[in-house]
């Protein structure tokens, strides 16, 4: 314990990259997720179509992928034999992000479907009475439902963030190249390096406080503006 | 011919922008939700221009008639048009001020920025439209720390910045002060005289007096009355009004 908590802040260098690492790939991801989300999310939450309950059911399912069936599925579409081998992405960060991406997607669809929609009951009586089209009445939307769509995103960010199970499988947990906190924290714990496993477990337990505390700062921003 | 008469002494042009949405035609409407018909054969005809007040009991149906004349909720059965044009089809030329309105989570400025965007209108008149509802020095607050009157005032502002041909009220001074309430007549009276139709929802026996060209009395979902303002306040031709005007509580 004493030489994880040495070990962070001597500003080990290792240490760092692999911080350095993991916040860019999950920040990639969760901005990804963001722009294919936010609109699939608001697009099912102002429309009325046949089949919107199985639409529903489909997006919350999703939600709960596991992240070894995404890497895995990430895995044969990236494989060298796969339809996408040529691009040579297995055990990139970019295969990362791409994992990462899926993974959340559904989360932030389903999360601010749900947000919107609830704005919507209380604006499209107000919106029709301005005749918007219906690409007015997203981005209203959306930006109305800015604090909470933003608590939406943290929430992306944490799954993604603490995820092994789809980075294992599709970046590989190589050392300066696709080694990221959590794969570092399983590799050194088989290992048997616990310093650097537990300062690692440090550091993800004060980004997961650190978005907590993000999610209550925005709610009180958001209460003090009169946005709820 | 009465239709000219409502007409003389306003301006050319508004004669004419009046004339392109009027008259106005409400032909047995019934309106039925959750299986209670909540309003039942309704019939009535505005001309061009001035200004109609609605006045009723709670629940007698008003703002409903409203979302109807505004094209927002469509009858069960009969017709409402606009110089022979759906109501659902000429939504974009009016403007709805509704009984709660609905301001966007943003500053006072942003609402009225967004309609005017969003209309793709001149957007340097809103400094004017702020400063003709006294809102100007709440211009960057969040609206929805607005009072409740103020955010009345806003709402109007709101719909007068679209420049509609159709002005429908309900109840736009409800939670204003008098100062304030007089203020807000103004604006409606000079819309009017503008030449927009405005058609006003009011449970204010005075400001029915002061800005009611005619009177449209609704009762149970029915039109109980349909008069000219001076045989309206002269004495309402039916019991329910009457009692209503009176004071006393009608069910
Ligand atoms: N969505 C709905 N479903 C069922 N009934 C409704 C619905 N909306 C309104 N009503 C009913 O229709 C009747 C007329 O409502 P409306 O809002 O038009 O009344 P109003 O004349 O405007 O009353 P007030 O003076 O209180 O504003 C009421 O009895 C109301 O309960
Ligand atoms: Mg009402």
């Amino acid at each position: 314990m004493a030489l994880a908590v040495q070990l962070m802040l001597s500003g080990d260098g290792d240490l760092g990259e692999i911080v350095a690492l993991s916040l860019r790939v999950s920040l990639t991801a969760t901005a990804l997720a963001c722009l294919v989300g936010l609109p699939i999310g608001a697009v099912v939450a102002i429309s009325r179509f046949r089949g919107r309950g199985a639409v529903l059911i489909l997006m919350n399912a999703l939600m709960g992928l596991p992240p070894v069936v995404v890497g895995l599925l990430v895995y044969l579409h990236l494989s060298r034999s796969g339809p996408l081998g040529f691009l040579g992405l297995l055990y990139t960060p970019t295969a990362m992000i791409i994992a990462q991406t899926i993974l959340i997607t559904p989360i932030i669809a389903a999360l601010s479907r749900q947000v919107l929609e609830d704005l919507h009951a209380e604006y499209s009586e107000q919106f029709r009475s301005f005749c918007l089209t219906r690409r007015q009445t997203v981005s209203a939307l959306l930006w109305d439902g800015r604090y909470s769509l933003l608590t939406v995103g943290l929430a992306g960010f944490g799954r993604a963030v603490a995820e092994v199970g789809a980075v294992i499988i599709v970046g590989g947990n190589i050392d300066h190249l696709t080694r990221v906190m959590t794969t570092a924290i399983a590799l050194e714990t088989s290992k048997g390096d616990l310093a650097l496993a537990l300062a690692l477990g440090i550091v993800l337990l004060v980004i997961a406080l650190g978005i907590n505390a993000a999610v209550q700062g925005i709610r009180m921003t958001a209460v003090q503006q009169a946005h709820v | 011919m009465s239709d000219v008469a409502l007409m003389t002494g306003l301006p050319e042009i508004a004669r004419v922008r009046a004339a392109s949405m009027t008259p106005m035609e409400a032909s047995d409407v019934v309106l039925k939700l959750g299986g209670a018909t909540v309003l039942d054969g309704v019939t009535f005809r505005l001309r061009p221009g001035g200004c109609t007040v609605i006045m009723g009991p709670n629940g007698a149906g008003k703002s409903l008639l409203l979302k109807l004349l505004h094209g927002l909720i469509r009858p069960t059965s009969g017709r409402v048009e606009w110089n022979g044009k759906p109501a659902t089809e000429v939504t974009s030329r009016q403007s709805l001020v509704f009984q709660k309105p609905v301001l966007l989570r943003r500053s006072v400025m942003a609402n009225l920025d967004f309609v005017l965007r969003a209309r793709g209108a001149d957007r340097s008149r809103r400094e004017e439209l702020l400063a003709h509802v006294g809102l100007e020095h709440k211009a960057e607050q969040p609206a929805r720390l607005l009072s409740g009157g103020e955010a009345q005032r806003l709402a109007m502002a709101r719909a007068l910045a679209t420049e509609p041909d159709v002005l429908l009220l309900d109840e736009p001074t409800a939670s204003l002060d008098p100062a304030s309430v007089l203020a807000i007549e103004k604006i409606m009276a000079d819309a009017r005289d503008r030449g927009v139709r405005t058609i006003l929802v009011t449970h204010d026996p005075g400001q029915a007096r002061r800005m009611a060209d005619e009177v449209i009395f609704l009762h149970g979902g029915q039109v109980a009355e349909h008069a000219a303002a001076s045989d309206f306040f002269s004495g309402p031709q039916c019991q329910v009004a009457l009692d209503f005007m009176n004071g006393r509580i009608v069910v």
